[in-house]
C-alpha cells in the first residue's frame, strides 16, 4: 500500500551539516587548508589620514623566512571596490590593494609574506615608514564639501549614477519623493521633528575574515575563502590584481558566520596578491582586532525625521533625511542608505499622502563601512519607529493602536517602496498575535515596581526586502544520479543559516523525495551555476525559486529519457516520485533505471540548470514587543520578555526560521544596549576587541518568544519570502520606547547604555 | 622546548616554543575543533579540558600543559554526538564555529552538575559567546537533552 508522502515544507528538518558542526569536525578555511604555506599579514596605518613620503622595506626583507614585502609601489594602479554587488557596482571604484594615501587608522600600508607568523611579525616591525600626516575628516557633518578630500585622486570613478562626487567627499546622494510634502505638512494638526543616530556596529561573526590561496594544476589562482559571494570575489580579485577572471577560481568551505561582513572582499586580496606574485600558497587570518578596525561594519547614520499627522493619529506625511558615513571607502555606501527610507516609510502606507526621502553618503577618515544584516533598514527603522512612538506619546494614543490605524495592508501599492504592490502582508496579524503574547492591553506603559525598578513595555515594527528586484540572480543545477538520488548544485553560500538544507527541502518537495535524497554542493565559481551570492535576504526567495523551477525542468528531462526507454511519446508520461510512468499506469521506469540509462548509450543530459531573478522584492514584516525593567539608581536595563511575530511568507524550515529570528533579536539587543564604536580625537577606534565591544552573552538576552503569522507570496517558492535580515530591526526602537516609558526620556542615539539612561533620568528630574 | 603530555588519551612528545599558546599547539597537533574567536580570552571558543577541568586554551601556554592530560572535542566524539543531536534538532548549531567550545563547556557542566537549573546553565555557559543563535535554541537543546537523560535514568 502506498503511503501519502508528508510535506517537508515548514518542517523542522535538521541541517545537513549539523552533526558535523556540533562534533567539531574540520570544515572551515583554516581547518581544511595546508598550514605549510606563506603566512600573510598587513602593516596598518597608525594615522587616520596620511601620505606615505617614504617606505623602506630593506631590513624587513632580510628577516630570515621572509618571502616578500609589498608596498603601494608594487600593486596595480586601477581602482576597484570590495563590495560584493552585481556588476556594474553601485559602490564607487575607490580602492587600490595598497595606496600611497592612507585613509583610516588600520588602512593597509604594506603586505608581508613569510614562512611563519613569527618572521612576519618581526618584519612588520622593521618596515620604516615616513608619513606626512594630513588633517583627517572625522566629523560626518563637516565631511560634505570639506576642504580636506578623502579621495582627491583623478582615477576614482563611479560606475553608476548614484550622485557621487569625490571632489565633494560624496559617495552618494539622492532624492525620492511622492506627493506634495509641504502642502500636506502644512495641513497636519501636528508636525514632529527629531534627529536619530545609530553607530557603526560590528557583525562580530565568530570566525574572523580569512582566506587561503594557491596556484592550481592549471596555473590558475585558487581562492578558498570564508565568503558569502564566490562570484563577486572572482570579479573583485580580477579587478584588484588586474588579471583575467578566467585565471581565478573561488570556493567557499563552511563559513563561521557572515551577517553581511563577508559580502565584501575584506581579506581575499592580500593573500591572493602574494600567491599571484610568488606562485606560492598563502594564508591570511584576520585577528579580532583587525576585524574590528579594518572590517566592514554597519554604516553609521544620522536620520532627521519630520512626521506630519492628525490629532486622531492619522499619519499623512513623512520626510526623512539620512546622512550616512561610509568611512574611508564606499563599499555598499550608495545602496545601504536607500533602505533607511525605502524600508521604513512604506510601513505607514495606509494614510500616507506624501513622503520625501533625501540622503547624502559621505566619505570620512574612519573605518570603511559595509553590509550588515538589515543593511540600512535597521537604521531607518530605529528613526521612523521611534518617531511613531513619539507621536503616539505626544497625542496620548496607544502606540499599537496608532500603528493599526496606519500600517501598510495586503493589496496596497506603496509609493515609497518602488510602487510595488504588497501581495502578501500579514503585518496586521503579526501585531495582533504579539499583543496577545505579551498581554499588551492588560499592562500599563510603565509601572513603578516599588523596589527601585520601573517596569515598562515598548513596541516596534519592521519590514525588509526579499532579494534585490530585477537585479540579483539565483541559479540551481539539479542532476539525477545513480540509484535515483539527486545532486543539487548552487552558487549561494550557506554561512550557517542553513540554505543548503532549505534549498534541499525545496527540491525534495518538488521531486517528492526525502531531503536525504538531495545532495547539495556549493559554492564554487568554476562549477556552480551563477548566483549573486547569499545577501540581501535573497537565498530562499530567489535561489529557492530557481531550485523549484529547475526541478520542474528536470522532471521533463527525465520524461524525455524515459520516453526513449519505453518507446513512447514523452507527452504521455508523468513523474511519479520514484519513477516515470504512463498516464494510464500501464508502464513505468524507476529513477534508478533512468539514471542507469543516462549513463549508457544516452544523448540526453540528466541534469538541468535554471536561473531565476525576480522583478519584485516582496517584503517580510514583523512586530516586536518588549518588556523590561529600568533600575532607578543605576540606569541598568534588564530585559524581561521579548515577543516577535514574523510574516516571512511560508517558513521553509520552521526550526531555522525560528533560530534566525532569535539570533537577529539578540544582535538587535546588542545594538540597542551595548555595542558601540567610538573614535579617539585622532581617529582611532577604541572598541577594538571583545573586551570593549560587548556583544550579548546568554545572561544579557532575555526570554525570546518567536511566532509566525504566515502570508503566501505567489512569486516565492511555496509562498516563501525572506527572514534573514528583518529580524534585527525591531529591538532598538522597541527598547528605546520602553526606556522612554520607564524614564520619560527619549534616547535618540544608540547604544542606550546605563550611563545614558541614568544621566537622562537625572536631567529629566531637574 | 620538548614537552610530553596526553592529548585525548594519547601520549604526545612534541616541540613547543616557550611563548606558544596551548590553542596553537593543539591545532598544530591536528585538533582543529579548537577555535579562536578573539585574542582576549572573551569568547570561550577555545575551551578544552586540562585534567578534566575546562580551560581557555588561548590563555594558557603550551608548556604549562606538559605532564597533564588535555582533552579536546576530538576525544569526546561519543558525548558530542549524544548531546549534539539535541542541539542539531533545534537548528541551534547555526554557523558552528562556536560549537566546539560550547560543547566542551556544556559537557563539563553535565559532569559537574547533572541536573542544573536554567539559571545555573546560563551562568555556567556565560563565557561561551554565540553570535548566531540568540542562545535560546541552545537552551532548548540542553533542556531536552537533560529531560532525555532523566527519563533514561528513571527507566533504569
Amino acid at each position: 500500500m502506498e503511503e501519502k508522502r508528508t510535506s517537508v515544507i515548514n518542517q523542522p528538518v535538521r541541517k545537513k551539516d549539523a552533526m558535523s558542526l556540533v562534533c567539531g569536525k574540520p570544515g572551515y578555511v583554516d581547518d581544511g587548508t595546508p598550514s605549510d604555506c606563506l603566512a600573510v599579514k598587513v602593516l596598518r596605518s597608525p594615522h587616520a589620514h596620511a601620505w606615505i613620503e617614504d617606505i623602506n622595506t630593506d631590513i624587513a626583507c632580510k628577516v630570515p623566512g621572509i618571502e616578500a614585502v609589498y608596498t603601494y609601489k608594487d600593486v596595480p594602479q586601477k581602482r576597484f571596490t570590495l563590495a560584493g554587488q552585481t556588476y556594474p557596482e553601485a559602490s564607487p571604484y575607490d580602492r587600490l590593494i595598497l595606496d600611497r594615501r592612507v585613509r583610516f587608522v588600520g588602512d593597509g600600508v604594506a603586505i608581508v609574506a613569510g614562512e611563519n607568523e613569527k618572521a612576519v611579525d618581526k618584519a612588520l616591525k622593521l618596515i620604516k615608514v615616513t608619513y606626512q600626516v594630513l588633517e583627517p575628516v572625522l566629523d560626518i557633518h563637516q565631511a560634505k564639501d570639506a576642504d580636506v578630500l578623502v579621495h582627491p585622486e583623478e582615477n576614482w570613478k563611479a560606475l553608476c549614477d548614484v550622485g557621487a562626487d569625490n571632489q565633494r567627499n560624496l559617495c552618494a546622494s539622492g532624492l525620492d519623493e511622492d506627493g506634495n510634502l509641504e502642502e500636506v505638512m502644512d495641513s497636519c494638526d501636528i508636525v514632529l521633528e527629531h534627529t536619530y543616530h545609530t553607530k557603526a556596529n560590528q557583525q562580530a561573526m565568530m570566525e574572523t575574515f580569512r582566506t587561503y590561496t594557491c596556484i592550481d594544476p592549471y596555473g590558475r589562482l585558487h581562492v578558498i575563502s570564508s565568503t558569502q559571494i564566490v562570484f563577486h570575489v572572482r570579479r573583485i580579485l580580477a579587478n584588484a590584481l588586474d588579471i583575467p577572471k578566467s585565471m581565478i577560481r573561488v570556493t567557499k568551505p563552511r563559513i563561521g558566520g557572515g551577517f553581511g561582513a563577508k559580502q565584501s572582499c575584506i581579506s581575499e586580496m592580500y593573500p591572493a596578491f602574494v600567491t599571484w606574485k610568488t606562485k606560492k600558497a598563502a594564508k591570511m587570518i584576520f585577528s579580532r582586532k583587525e576585524t574590528q578596525t579594518a572590517g566592514s561594519p554597519r554604516h553609521e547614520m544620522e536620520m532627521h525625521v519630520r512626521l506630519g499627522a492628525m490629532k486622531d493619529g492619522t499619519i499623512r506625511a513623512i520626510d526623512l533625511y539620512t546622512l550616512s558615513n561610509t568611512g574611508a571607502y564606499g563599499e555598499h555606501g550608495p545602496t545601504t542608505v536607500g533602505l533607511s527610507g525605502h524600508k521604513s516609510i512604506p510601513l505607514y502606507n495606509s494614510n500616507l499622502e506624501a513622503f520625501r526621502f533625501r540622503y547624502d553618503v559621505v566619505y570620512t577618515n574612519m573605518q570603511a563601512a559595509g553590509a550588515y544584516r538589515g543593511y540600512g533598514a535597521t537604521q531607518g527603522l530605529f528613526a521612523v519607529e521611534s518617531m511613531v512612538n513619539e507621536l503616539a506619546s505626544k497625542l496620548g494614543i496607544d502606540p499599537v493602536a496608532i500603528r493599526e490605524k496606519n500600517i501598510v495592508r495586503e493589496g496596497q501599492k506603496a509609493a515609497a517602496y518602488y510602487n510595488e504592490q504588497m501581495n502578501a502582508c500579514a503585518l496586521d496579524r503579526c501585531i495582533t498575535k504579539a499583543k496577545e503574547m505579551i498581554k499588551w492591553d492588560e499592562k500599563p506603559l510603565a509601572q513603578d515596581m516599588g523596589n527601585g525598578k520601573i517596569r515598562a513595555k515598548g513596541v516596534a515594527l519592521a519590514m525588509q526586502g526579499s532579494g534585490i528586484s530585477g537585479m540579483d540572480v539565483g541559479s540551481a543545477t539539479i542532476k539525477l544520479n545513480d540509484d535515483g538520488f539527486y545532486a543539487l548544485s548552487i552558487g549561494a553560500a550557506d554561512m550557517g543559516t542553513g540554505c543548503d538544507t532549505i534549498l534541499a527541502q525545496i527540491a525534495a518537495e518538488c521531486l517528492e523525495c526525502s531531503v536525504d535524497d538531495i545532495v547539495v554542493y556549493g559554492a564554487d565559481s568554476d562549477s556552480s551555476p551563477y548566483d549573486s551570492g547569499s545577501y540581501a535576504s535573497s537565498t530562499t526567495y530567489v535561489t529557492g525559486k530557481a531550485v523549484e523551477k529547475a526541478c520542474v525542468e528536470l522532471k521533463k528531462r527525465m520524461c524525455r529519457i524515459a520516453a526513449k526507454m519505453m518507446q513512447c511519446d514523452e507527452e504521455e508520461l508523468v513523474f511519479d516520485s520514484d519513477g516515470i510512468r504512463t498516464a494510464d499506469c500501464s508502464q513505468k521506469v524507476t529513477l534508478g533505471e533512468i539514471a542507469a540509462k543516462s549513463m549508457n548509450g544516452n544523448t540526453e543530459a540528466s541534469q538541468v540548470t535554471v536561473t531565476h531573478s525576480s522583478p519584485i522584492s516582496p517584503p517580510p514584516f514583523m512586530a516586536g514587543m518588549v518588556e523590561l525593567e529600568v533600575d532607578k539608581e543605576t540606569g541598568a536595563v534588564e530585559l524581561l520578555d521579548y515577543v516577535a511575530v514574523v510574516d516571512c511568507g511560508t517558513p521553509i524550515n520552521s526550526n531555522l526560521a525560528k533560530v534566525q529570528t532569535e539570533g537577529g533579536l539578540a544582535q538587535g539587543i546588542g545594538m540597542a544596549l551595548y555595542e558601540d564604536v567610538t573614535y579617539s580625537a585622532k581617529g582611532k577606534i577604541l572598541e577594538d576587541s571583545f573586551m570593549q565591544y560587548k556583544i550579548p552573552t546568554r545572561l544579557d538576552v532575555c526570554r525570546l518568544r518567536v511566532e509566525f503569522e504566515n502570508s503566501y507570496e505567489e512569486s516565492g517558492p511555496f509562498g516563501a519570502k525572506s527572514i534573514g535580515e528583518i529580524v534585527i530591526n525591531t529591538p532598538s526602537p522597541a527598547i528605546a520606547h520602553a526606556i522612554y516609558n520607564a524614564t520619560g526620556v527619549w534616547h535618540r542615539e544608540l547604544p542606550i547604555t546605563p550611563e545614558k539612561v541614568l544621566m537622562g533620568m537625572l536631567s529629566h528630574e531637574n | 622546548m620538548q614537552i610530553v603530555l596526553w592529548i585525548n588519551e594519547k601520549k604526545v612528545n612534541a616541540e613547543a616554543a616557550p611563548d606558544m599558546l596551548l590553542i596553537d599547539f593543539l591545532r598544530a597537533q591536528g585538533c582543529s575543533s579548537v577555535k579562536r574567536g578573539c585574542e582576549s580570552a572573551n569568547c570561550g571558543l577555545c575551551t578544552v579540558f586540562v585534567d578534566e577541568k575546562p580551560v581557555l586554551s588561548c590563555a594558557m601556554l603550551a608548556v604549562r600543559a606538559a605532564g597533564h592530560r588535555v582533552v579536546t572535542l576530538e576525544g569526546l566524539q561519543e558525548e558530542a554526538e549524544g548531546f549534539g543531536a539535541y542541539i542539531a534538532d533545534q537548528g541551534a548549531e547555526q554557523c558552528g564555529f562556536c560549537n566546539p567550545g560550547f560543547m566542551m563547556n556544556a559537557i563539563a557542566m553535565f559532569r559537574e552538575n547533572p541536573d542544573p537549573t536554567e539559571e545555573e546553565i546560563k551562568e555556567y555557559l556565560a563565557g561561551n559567546l554565540c553570535r548566531c543563535s540568540g542562545y535560546e535554541g541552545q537552551m532548548r537543546g540542553i533542556l531536552s537533552y537533560l529531560a532525555y537523560k532523566k527519563e533514561k535514568g528513571a527507566a533504569k
